[in-house]
Formats: C-alpha cells, structure tokens, sequence
C-alpha cells in the first residue's frame, strides 16, 4: 500500500512559488524554489524563510511532566527553565539513538517536544508508553501546529517589525508566546542553519497570513523562501547531525559524539541508563569511530556511504552526509572514522568517489560558525 | 510555448545536439534537465579523442543532491570538451543551451529516434 504524501498548509503557496516539490518523509515538502545555493547564501547573508511543518510536535502535560521526561529521554527535562529550550536525544534500552529532539518548557507543567518528521511516531508511541507510570498526559500535537523558521542575520530586524515581544530578552534556545503579524505564536530562537533565528509554532489556520506577512516584512532585508535542499547544506556546515545519517539506532549519544546529553546525575531512572553508562566508559577508554569533518581538495561530492580510506586503500571509515559548501566553495562531509585517523589533518586520508580515491583534509567540526 | 531551440535535436536522455557543420556537433543538456539536477557543482567530461557511444555513459553532472550520468546522444570521437562549464559549472544551469555546451563530437552514428524540439517538450510534459 503506498500512501500520498502528505502536504503542509502551506502548500498551494509554495507551489504558486514554483518550488521543486520533494517527498521527505512522508511530507510533500519545498527542496529548493530556485537556485538552493542562492538560498544557502541568503540565510548566511541576509535572511531565508523555512516551511517545516513536517516536524512532529508533540505535547507533554501534568504535574509529572518533567519526571516522566527525564525517564524517557536522555537529558534532565525536569530541571529546565520555564521558556527555555533544550536540545536532547530518546534512546532504546540499548542506548541506540530513537531520535534527536528539542525540548522547549511552555510551562511549569508543560512541556512541548519536537521530533524529526521521520520518527515522530516512534518518539510518540516510547514518549507514551514510558509516561504510562507519571502523573502526566502525552498528546500528539502533530496536526496542532505549522512550523515557520526564519533564519538568518536579518531574521530579528524582520521579526521585531512583526512583533511587539521582546525578541532582545529572547536568548538562544529560549521561547516565549507572542503575537506576530496579529498570529498568535510560540517565539522561539531555536534553529538548524548555524545562524541566529527563529522558529515560530503556530496554528495551520494562520500559517498562510504568516508565510505573507514575513515575506513581505522580509523584502527590503533581502529574505528570500528557501527549501530543505539548502537547510541540509546550512546545517552540514555548521556541523550539526541528521538523524538517519549521523544519528541511527545503531549508534549511541557517546558514538556519535553527542555523549554531552546524557545527564547521569539526573534524579531517577531512565530508559538506556545501564547501556549508556557502558557506552560512555567506551567512547573515554576505546572510542571505535569518530566523527570528523573531511574538506575536499578536489571538486567532486562525497555522499552518504561512501567510503573513506587511508593510504594504500584501506577502508577506515564511512562519509554520513557531503555536499558542495557554498561557504567554503569545496566538497565537505562528515564522516566516522576509525579513531587513529581523527585528528586533524591526518595525512593520506581520501574518499571512494565511485573508484576514485579522492584526497580529503580531516578537519575538526563544525566547517562554520557564525561571528557573533 | 518551447524553450527548447528549435534548431537542435534532443535525446529521451535530455541531451540536446546541435546540426553538424561539417561533421561535428555540439552537446549539452536540455534546461529542462539542468531544472530538475538543481545546481551543478561539478562536470566530468569526456576527453579530446574520446570514442563515445550513442544511450552510453561518457561522463558526469553533480549537484547538491545528486550525481547523474551524461549519455552521448550519438557515437562518435569527442573533438573538443567545454573547459569553461568544467571551471564553472554553473554555466549549465544559467545557460545550458549556449554556454553551458558540454562536447563537440565528430559524428559517426547517430540513433533514429531523436527528437525534434516539439518532440521534445512534448515528451518532457507527458
């Protein structure tokens, strides 16, 4: 049985924009409305405006909200700051990575998660079976909310020319409700790009009046609409992981480098406990791979599966995203590689593009970070 | 209403083919397939002296999310490679029926089924 994918209720205006349509997921989402290097420098440069209302949001409730998330998740939920968010992972009992999400606290007895398009169903159906013990309620906001991000240097002159909120007291991955072009939204300075700028939930019903009212405010800064195609280049660059390329179940938090999510000290029990904590004695004592960031010295593109190999053709680890950087003008990657060849500028290290073992230069990650 | 030169002939693989003078054709691909890769970063083309066949692989386009063939439109000896599409790629999606050309090729086979340029835009609307 083939499902049709589904669309977001923004739609019928990316296709008035004439976006090249993709399937992600299961959505029908924008991959570039022009030229997606064009769009990748404009979020560098100026501003871009985002549709990702695949996202999967999901809403937990009740005195023992907090609790019930640190038993779920990895991180330690009960002890964050109501308006703050915070970036953290749901793991198996056998401490494979379920998914990465962001976790923002509406309230003292509110929380709200945000799950990758892909695997909202499973953080769902875990976030809902773990809860089954706390005092608290799990509800599948999923169709509850579209999801606009405006990212970008500009992105807060053209919010504030929208919102009364104080977007100055906003700190980075901190959210507040407000009003935006007359829709009420939750403000939050979260993003995916490795620029300052914002994610705003808000009703599907109000999605489109957003949409205008930001392109119009966007115009004179230069924002322009952009698709996933430069969202995964912008996020490559800024070294931030992909579930499904740099996260699987096969991997843990500490495999991927991530371990700094794991919050052992945390009161109580959680699901992955016992394996974590021999994973993160592993990654200290005899890490396998690493994660490393590999520039080309030439032009062609690593992609995901690729091998990366040492002198002589020996196979020592394996690229999880490439593309061409229109930031750095070269091919980059992250890659696990074995834990010999890590370190910066290791000699010899090449990838397998199709036959041909094309030099690469390891590199610490990220490739960029914005001056602030 | 075609954007695709009436002059040329194109392939089902989004090639097109300028009419030879005396015996050699231009190559290059279809904006229709330049749209559709998204921006190209990097072209290997075949070299000068280069036998290729009409349907095979004689080299490559990459763009940001893909890599694809490039298929000969007909057989023949490569007698000349773009090298300004190979510094810049871009040319193929900024002008992919002029200077965005990919190969001369001296003509020796050519297969009966190209496509005139209402073919062509009618294959690719199908």
């Amino acid at each position: 049985m083939t499902t049709a994918p589904r669309r977001t209720a923004l739609d019928a205006v990316h296709r008035a924009l004439g976006a090249t349509m993709t399937d992600f997921a299961g959505w029908d989402m924008p991959l570039r409305y022009g030229s997606e290097r064009d769009e990748h420098n404009a979020v560098r440069r100026t501003a871009g405006l985002f549709d990702l209302s695949h996202m999967g949001e999901i809403t937990v409730t009740g005195p023992q909200a907090g609790e019930a998330l640190d038993f779920a998740l990895v991180g330690h939920l009960s002890a964050l700051a109501v308006g703050r968010a915070r970036y953290t992972m749901i793991c198996a009992a056998d401490g494979g990575i379920l998914d990465d999400l962001i976790v923002y606290r509406l309230g003292e007895a509110e929380f709200m998660i945000v799950a990758n398009a892909a695997n909202a169903q499973v953080v769902l159906d875990a976030v809902t079976d773990r809860a089954k013990g706390f005092d608290a309620e799990v509800r599948d906001d999923r169709d509850g909310y579209s999801l606009i991000a405006v990212q970008g240097p500009q992105s807060p002159a053209i919010l504030k020319s929208l919102t009364d909120a104080d977007l100055d007291g906003l700190k980075y991955y901190a959210g507040l409700p407000g009003t935006v072009a007359g829709v009420s939204a939750l403000i939050a300075r979260t993003g995916y790009t490795g620029e300052d700028g914002f994610e705003l939930f808000v009703s599907p019903a109000d999605a489109e009046t957003l949409w205008q009212a930001l392109t119009e405010a966007g115009a004179p800064h230069g924002l322009v609409p952009c698709g996933l195609s430069c969202r995964d280049t912008l996020r490559l660059e800024a070294g931030m992981p992909l579930y499904g390329h740099e996260l699987t179940t096969a991997l843990t938090p500490f495999d991927a480098g991530l371990g700094r999510v794991v919050k052992f000290d945390k009161p109580g029990d959680f699901v992955g406990r016992e394996a974590l904590e021999r994973a993160a004695e592993q990654a200290a004592a005899n890490p396998p791979r690493k994660l490393v960031g590999l520039v080309a010295q030439g032009r062609r593109i690593p992609r995901a599966g690729y091998q990366v190999t040492a002198e002589g053709g020996t196979v020592i680890g394996e690229v999880t995203s490439g593309a061409p950087s229109p930031t750095l003008g070269k091919p980059i990657a992250m890659a696990y590689v074995d834990a010999a060849y890590a370190a910066p500028g290791t000699p010899g290290v090449a990838v397998d593009i199709r036959g041909s073992h094309e030099p690469y230069e390891v590199v610490a990650l990220p490739f960029y970070k914005r001056q602030r | 209403m075609s954007i695709n030169p009436q002059e040329l002939r194109y392939s089902k693989e989004h090639e097109w083919i300028s009419a030879a003078e005396a015996g050699v054709a231009t190559v290059g691909i279809t904006s229709h397939a330049a749209d559709a890769l998204g921006d190209v970063v990097f072209v290997q083309l075949p070299e000068v002296g280069d036998s290729v066949t009409a349907g095979e692989s004689c080299g490559e386009l990459e763009s940001t999310k893909s890599v694809s063939d490039l298929y000969s439109p007909v057989s023949g000896e490569v007698t000349e490679a773009n090298e300004d599409v190979v510094s810049d790629p871009s040319l193929v999606n900024t002008a992919p029926f002029e200077g965005g050309w990919l190969f001369k090729v001296r003509i020796t086979d050519e297969p009966a089924d190209l496509l005139s340029a209402d073919e062509y835009t009618a294959f690719i609307s199908g």
